[in-house]
């Protein structure tokens, strides 16, 4: 009986198949080890992992949920860049024509939107969950120090993001939160000037926080995100309360 | 002694032809990495920028009644004709830098983002805005209109009589 199973056996066998992924057939321990580890995307991640590191109990999967939303949030943003110039005022009639005249802009702008609100609410969600579990402790200091910086990487995302509809609240906002940037001791007014490509919130700023908005920020994320994620298979995958093998840390609990 | 020379010609051999080229390797490295930070200052600070001029002009004198408080939103500044003459004073809160507006029932200048109150010669009356708002400079163009200079300010109490 030739199932949907067996095609894809066949499809595996074909030679095009065996150029693209290495690790060739066969159901063994190792085929499926050499899945993961062959792999450039799925390396990062442990071969093996215990099942109760999956359960629902252990992380909540919020680190999962929040890169789901990171996910919905390159996708919808590179679709908005398509009708969004950063120039002044046509970043304003962009975003209004988003909302009311091109197709599924309005979903596509209120997705971002949401998904932004989310992925803050979730960082914050993954950190208390990982605080109050004590799951930041030795080996995974220096993974908890990875999740500091991307706690900070989003929060500037939200706020370069916040000035590209250049509205009254965009603008107000962007003065005061850069405003705030020069009470820093000595290079204060430098920061500000820096960031604003001028001394006002004007057509420099709204440049800048785009491409800090649309490149450089999401790139440093992305690459964060991926010592992130190799970190939990150094580390010894993810925390689970009371299974840690011989670590003082946690020899109280057991 | 003997043992002594020997640390010395040790010392010395330290100092190799390979330990020469990895100090030049790791100097030029460090001078390349701090002309890189120079240039990318440089770069990222504009050297000609597009914003209003500092001047503004006013309009005419006659422009303001007597004991008015008048709003200019696009350049941020509040144009007063007081007893004493007139003076121009910073409608930019000195807070984080919201524009503020004249309350004329209260006879007050106040804060819509945080709450800071001034007075009408910039004087605060509560913050968080650190201190007052700041006096321009004031002058009468050769056409007779009144100029400001939002980039000089001076000491309050300085008023313009027309």
């Amino acid at each position: 009986m030739a199932t949907s199973a067996n095609y894809f056996d066949q499809l595996r066998k074909t030679r095009v198949w065996r150029s693209i992924f290495r690790s060739g057939t066969g159901t063994s321990t190792l085929h499926r080890s050499l899945v993961i580890q062959q792999d450039v995307f799925l390396h990062l991640f442990p071969t093996k992992v215990r099942r109760r590191m999956l359960s629902f109990s252990v992380s909540w999967y919020l680190g999962t949920l929040t890169f789901g939303t990171f996910l919905i949030l390159v996708a919808t943003g590179i679709l908005l860049m398509l009708y969004y110039h950063p120039s002044v005022p046509q970043a304003y009639a962009d975003t209004k024509d988003l909302q009311f005249v091109v197709s599924s802009g309005l979903f596509l702008r209120n997705l971002h939107r949401w998904s932004a609100h989310a992925m803050v609410f979730l960082v914050f969600a993954h950190m208390f969950k990982v605080f109050y579990r004590g799951a930041y402790r030795p080996p995974r200091e220096f993974n908890w120090v990875i999740g500091v910086i991307l706690l900070l990487i989003t929060l500037l995302l939200s706020y370069t993001g916040y000035l590209l509809p250049w509205d009254q609240l965009a603008y107000w906002a962007i003065t005061v939160g850069s405003n705030i940037a020069s009470a820093v001791p000595v290079f204060g007014n430098k920061i500000h000037f820096l960031l604003l490509g001028g001394n006002l919130v004007n057509a420099n700023a709204l440049l800048r926080f785009y491409v800090l908005h649309c490149m450089i920020l999401p790139l440093t994320a992305i690459f964060f995100i991926a010592i992130h994620f190799w970190r939990i298979r150094k580390d010894g995958g993810l925390y689970v309360h009371g299974s840690e093998p011989g670590l003082s840390a946690t020899k109280e609990e057991r | 002694m003997a043992e002594e020379k020997n640390e010395q010609h040790l010392n010395v051999k330290e100092f190799d032809r390979r330990s020469f080229f990895v100090k030049l390797g790791l100097g030029s490295l460090s001078i390349a990495t701090a002309g890189t930070a120079v240039f990318a200052y440089q770069f990222l600070s504009p050297n000609v920028l597009y914003e209003p001029s500092p001047v503004v002009n006013a309009g005419k004198p006659e422009g303001y009644p007597l004991d008015s408080v008048t709003l200019d939103v696009n350049s941020g500044i509040y144009v007063i004709h007081a007893k004493e003459g007139f003076f121009s004073l910073s409608a930019v809160c000195t807070h984080l830098g919201c524009l503020t507006a004249w309350k004329p029932e209260l006879g007050i200048v106040a804060c819509p983002c945080h709450g800071s109150k001034f007075k009408r010669d910039g004087e605060k009356i509560e913050g968080p805005a650190p201190r007052p708002l700041p006096w321009y400079r004031v002058w009468l163009s050769d056409d007779g209109d009144l100029m400001v200079d939002r980039s000089t300010t001076v000491r309050s109490q300085q008023f313009l009589r027309v």
